[in-house]
C-alpha cells in the first residue's frame, strides 16, 4: 500500500504538478485504491453468490445444480458473465433512454457505496462516518429508485406493475427497518457502525441479538423484503408479471440489476451481522475462537445470513400482495414499536437498563 | 384457545421453521440427478424412439409397400410411393417419415405385417437445420442396419406378448 502511494507521489512530482494538486491526487488515489480493494472482492463474492444460490437451491430441490463448466461447475459464474456481456442491450420503443440506462446504475451504485462505512475489523473501515447508520438507511432507500425508474422507463405494462408493487412494498418495509435500527441506536447510543460493534464486544452473550431479539427478526425480514428476494419478490413475480421491473432489460443492463440484487443480499447480511451479531467479534473471547482473525468471523457471519436468503428462496412460496402489506403494517411495525417502548421504559425507568446496553 | 395457539404459532414462525426444516433435510439427502451423457435411465425394450426400416438376414428389405403404416399414421407423417421391381415384387421407391410430424405412437410398427418399420431405442438424435429431421428411405434403412442386433433382441423379448 505504502509503496504504491510512493510511486504515485513520485509520479506526480516528476510530472511537476503544483503542490495543492499533488495532495489532491494523493488523497484521491489513496481512496480509489481502498475502494477497489473493497469492490473487487465484493464483485467476486457476488458472482459466486449466484453460483452458491444455484447450487444450494439445487441441493434443496434434490438435484445437483450447475456442474459442467469447469471443475464441479466453479467457472459457471464466469461463463454467465461472459455470455451476458456479449448480449445486445435492447432499448424498447418509446422507452425513456436516459432513465432506462440510468436505472441499473442507480440500483447498483448504492449497493456498492454502502460498503464505505462497513467496519471489517477494529479500525478497518474506509470511512468512519459518525452517522453511518443514517448513511446506510439513506443509501438502501436510494437503491429502490433504480427499480422504480426501471419500471417507469421501460414503457411496458408489466415493468410498470412491478415497479408499483416494489414501491409500495419498500415504503412499507422501510419503516419497520428504520424502527429496528432505532432499537440498535438506543442500545448502542451511537449512529456509528464502528461504535455499535465496539459496544457489542465480549462473548456472544453481549451481542444485540439477545436484548433486541424481535427487532433482529423484524430487521432481517424487512431486509429480505428490501432486496426484493423470495418470498417478497412480487416486484419480479415471474409467474404473474413475467419478470416485473426488468422484463425489458437484456445483456449487461440486466446483469447489473442482478449484481445489485446480490450485492444487496451481501450488504443486508453484513449489516445484520454488524448490528445484531457483534460484527467482527468472535463467538467466545477465549483461546480457540479468538485465534481466528476477526475479519474471518465477520465474513463467516455474512455468509451465514446470506445462506438464509438462499434457504428462504428454496423454501417459501411468494407472498400474496395483500399478505405482504399485512405483514409489514400489521405485524412488523407494531412489533418494533412495542419493543422500542418496552426498551425505552426498561432502560430509563427500571434498574434492569444495563441489560439493554 | 385456538386463537392463542394461532398467535403463538405465528409469532414463533412455527410453520416457516417446519418448511425450512424440510428443505434443509432434503439438502442433505441423496440426489436423484442422472448425469445424462455419462449415465442413462433404464429403457424398456418397448421404447419408442427413432424409426428404422429392417432387412431380412439375406439383406433383402422387409418392406412390401402395403402402406398400412401410412394409412394408420395419425400424424400423417409417413409418405410412401411404390413400384414393381424387375423380379416382380412390389417395393417402395420412396419411404419418408417426417419426424417433426411424428408423435411416436408406435402404430406404424403395430400395423406392419412384416416387422419392417420399427421404432428403436435411439432417442438422442438431432437436426441442425430445417429438414434434417425428414428421414428418407436410405436414412431409415441405415438406422436399421446400424441397430439391427438391438432391434432383433427387443422384438424377441416382446414376441410372446404379441
Amino acid at each position: 500500500m505504502n509503496s504504491i502511494m510512493d510511486i504515485i507521489d513520485g509520479l506526480t512530482a516528476w510530472v511537476g504538478l503544483p503542490e495543492w494538486l499533488q495532495s489532491w491526487v494523493h488523497a484521491g488515489s489513496f481512496n480509489l485504491i481502498l475502494v477497489i480493494v473493497i469492490t473487487v472482492p465484493l464483485m467476486v463474492a457476488v458472482a459466486y453468490l449466484t453460483f452458491a444460490e444455484r447450487k444450494i437451491i439445487g441441493y434443496m430441490q434434490a438435484r445437483i445444480g450447475p456442474n459442467r463448466v469447469g471443475p464441479r461447475g466453479w467457472l459457471q459464474p464466469i461463463a454467465d458473465a461472459i455470455k451476458l456481456m456479449f448480449k445486445e442491450i435492447i432499448l424498447p420503443t418509446n422507452a425513456n433512454k436516459f432513465l432506462f440506462i440510468i436505472a441499473p446504475i442507480l440500483s447498483i451504485g448504492p449497493a456498492l457505496a454502502a460498503w464505505a462505512v462497513i467496519p471489517f475489523d477494529d479500525g478497518l473501515v474506509l470511512a468512519n462516518v459518525d452517522a453511518s447508520l443514517l448513511y446506510i438507511l439513506a443509501l438502501t432507500s436510494v437503491g429502490v429508485y433504480g427499480v422504480i425508474i426501471a419500471g417507469w422507463a421501460s414503457n411496458s405494462k408489466y415493468a410498470f406493475l412491478g415497479a408499483m408493487r416494489s414501491a409500495a412494498q419498500i415504503v412499507s418495509y422501510e419503516i419497520a427497518m428504520g424502527f429496528a435500527l432505532v432499537g440498535v441506536l438506543m442500545a448502542a447510543g451511537s449512529l456509528n457502525l464502528h461504535d455499535i460493534v465496539i459496544a457489542q464486544s465480549g462473548n456472544f452473550t453481549d451481542w444485540y441479538i439477545w436484548p433486541l431479539l424481535p427487532l433482529f427478526f423484524v430487521y432481517f425480514i424487512s431486509g429480505v423484503a428490501e432486496t426484493n428476494r423470495a418470498p417478497f419478490d412480487v416486484a419480479e413475480g415471474e409467474s404473474e408479471i413475467v419478470a416485473g421491473f426488468h422484463v425489458e432489460y437484456s445483456g449487461m443492463t440486466f446483469a447489473v440489476f442482478f449484481l445489485a440484487e446480490y450485492a444487496n443480499i451481501i450488504l443486508i447480511s453484513a449489516l445484520t451481522a454488524i448490528m445484531f451479531l457483534g460484527g467482527w467479534h468472535p463467538i467466545w473471547d477465549i483461546a480457540p475462537f479468538n485465534w481466528i482473525p476477526n475479519i474471518v468471523w465477520l465474513l463467516g457471519k455474512i455468509a451465514f445470513f446470506a445462506f438464509f436468503f438462499l434457504w428462504f428462496r428454496a423454501t417459501f412460496p411468494r407472498y400474496r400482495y395483500d399478505q405482504i402489506m399485512r405483514l409489514g403494517w400489521k405485524v412488523l411495525i407494531p412489533v418494533t414499536l412495542v419493543w422500542i417502548i418496552f426498551m425505552g421504559s426498561a432502560m430509563y425507568l427500571t434498574p434492569y437498563g444495563d441489560y439493554f446496553h | 384457545m385456538n386463537s392463542l395457539k394461532h398467535f403463538v404459532k405465528s409469532f414463533t414462525f412455527w410453520e416457516m421453521l417446519m418448511g425450512l426444516g424440510v428443505t434443509m433435510k432434503i439438502m442433505w439427502s441423496p440426489k436423484n440427478t442422472i448425469f445424462y451423457p455419462d449415465e442413462c435411465t433404464p429403457q424398456s425394450y418397448r421404447f419408442r424412439g427413432l424409426h428404422a426400416l429392417r432387412r431380412y438376414p439375406n439383406g433383402e428389405e422387409r418392406c412390401i409397400a402395403c402402406k398400412l403404416c401410412e394409412a394408420i399414421c395419425p400424424a400423417l407423417a409417413i409418405t410412401i410411393e411404390s413400384e414393381q421391381r424387375e423380379d416382380g415384387t412390389r417395393r417402395t421407391t420412396r419411404y419418408d417419415i417426417d419426424l417433426t410430424k411424428c408423435i411416436f405412437c408406435g402404430f406404424c410398427e403395430e400395423a406392419c405385417p412384416v416387422d419392417s418399420i420399427v421404432e428403436t431405442r435411439v432417442f438422442d438424435y438431432h437436426g441442425e437445420k430445417r429438414g434434417d429431421l425428414y428421414y428418407t428411405k436410405e436414412m431409415l434403412l441405415a438406422v436399421g442396419d446400424k441397430h439391427e442386433r438391438q432391434i432383433a433382441a427387443d422384438r424377441e423379448k416382446d414376441a410372446r406378448y404379441r
